[in-house]
């Protein structure tokens, strides 16, 4: 199939050049919501420091914080390095190599988790903490 | 946008690029790939550390502080900052690439002039915050002696608080641990050296374009290439954000 290259298509390579957008609503509106999105992951942080949120709520507001943070990656990624504009094969050589992630993390953290649960077991719970010896600079309470 | 290019077309069948990218720009996103496993290995060993310890200081009380606020308790506002500046520095490069499809070489020089500012003020702000934690000494319980020191690689004065101690007026803190210092001062510090290859790219492409070495050649796709670096290093801030500030 013969077609005119485009003015601005780089080599013959190049089936169709990526289309110059009309103009910039699309940058600016990913501009809003990356803003939005850090915002609120922000609220999320600092409420967890207020209100001295412990347990399973906690674990709630962190997870909150990654979604958002994902959220902000696909937009940074598709939009502004146009990475949505690709063609298919190029998208997936790039998507499924980031497939092994999953285990990558998971495997991780569960090691991480289970090195501090056999050292606990083993080596007695974490240290209570050490009085410290007479010191004349010390004042216990006092403010200078 | 695939959508002019009919259902079935194979891309397979040779003479063409199967991604429908030039060499250069696919190289460069392989080496994008690269690098995210290389900060992925990073990020994913200082959440190994982290789950293994049983104490670990809470980012709300070791990045409080601001330029010129003094003792002031502000939580999170100063990397706040840093995180809109940075994301405002890839709106403006993204401006410039939208420019360059366009052939707008003033456009091109004035984005990419944003970006550069975006790029150096980020660069500041972190020499400030690295210097507030280095230089800035607290009091800690180090062998029974107080010993006041700052965070640096080697220790830091962010662990517990010992209760009932004080020293000159401020609350006395056992060491905290050292993987904090040697992960936050080594993967910022790495993330500090792409911003800083970033930078001098930017004002690399900001020569050429002012040379008309784009006008000559027809496109302006090195401009795009710079651009899906510095928005990779604006990525990998977003997961180091989320990593060292907010979790």
């Amino acid at each position: 199939m013969e077609q005119a290259i485009h003015p601005t298509a780089i080599t013959p390579e190049i089936t169709f050049p990526h289309e110059p957008a009309a103009n910039t609503k699309r940058i600016w509106k990913t501009f809003w919501i990356l803003l939005i999105l850090t915002i609120a992951e922000l609220a999320l942080g600092l409420s967890h420091y207020i209100f001295h949120v412990e347990g399973w709520l906690l674990l709630f507001l962190k997870g909150g914080m990654i979604i958002f943070s994902v959220f902000k990656a696909i937009y940074i990624v598709s939009i502004f390095m146009h990475f949505s504009d690709e063609v298919k094969p190029f998208r997936l050589t790039i998507l499924i190599p980031l497939i092994s992630f999953i285990w990558f993390i998971l495997a991780f953290l569960w090691d991480g988790t289970s090195y501090r649960n056999l050292r606990n077991r083993y080596n007695g719970p974490p240290a209570a903490v050490e009085q410290p010896a007479p010191h004349k600079a010390q004042k216990p309470g006092a403010l200078d | 946008m695939a959508t002019h290019i009919p259902a079935g077309y194979k891309w397979w069948t040779g003479g063409k690029s199967p991604y429908n990218l030039s060499y250069g720009k696919l190289m460069m996103w392989i080496f994008l790939m690269s690098d995210t496993f290389t900060f992925a290995a990073l990020l994913i060993s200082y959440g190994t550390i982290r789950v293994s310890s049983n104490y670990w200081p809470d980012p709300n009380y070791v990045f409080n502080t601001f330029p010129f606020m003094g003792d002031a308790n502000l939580p999170l506002a100063f990397v706040s900052l840093m995180t809109f500046i940075l994301i405002m520095s890839s709106v403006t490069m993204v401006l410039a690439v939208h420019e360059g499809h366009k052939m707008n070489r003033r456009g091109v020089e004035k984005w990419l002039l944003w970006t550069i500012l975006g790029g150096l003020m980020f660069l500041g702000c972190q020499a400030w915050e690295w210097t507030h934690l280095i230089t800035h000494v607290h009091p800690v319980l180090i062998d029974g002696q107080i010993k006041e020191i700052g965070a640096t690689i080697s220790q830091n004065h962010f662990g517990a608080a010992v209760p009932g101690l004080m020293h000159e007026g401020h609350q006395v803190h056992l060491p905290g641990p050292v993987g904090f210092g040697n992960f936050f001062f080594g993967i910022t510090g790495f993330h500090g050296f792409h911003v800083t290859t970033g930078v001098l790219l930017n004002v690399l492409m900001y020569f050429w374009v002012r040379n008309g070495r784009f006008d000559r050649l027809g496109h302006y796709e090195m401009v795009e290439k710079a651009g899906l670096y510095w928005h990779f290093v604006d990525l990998v801030w977003v997961f180091v954000f989320l990593c060292f500030y907010l979790i």
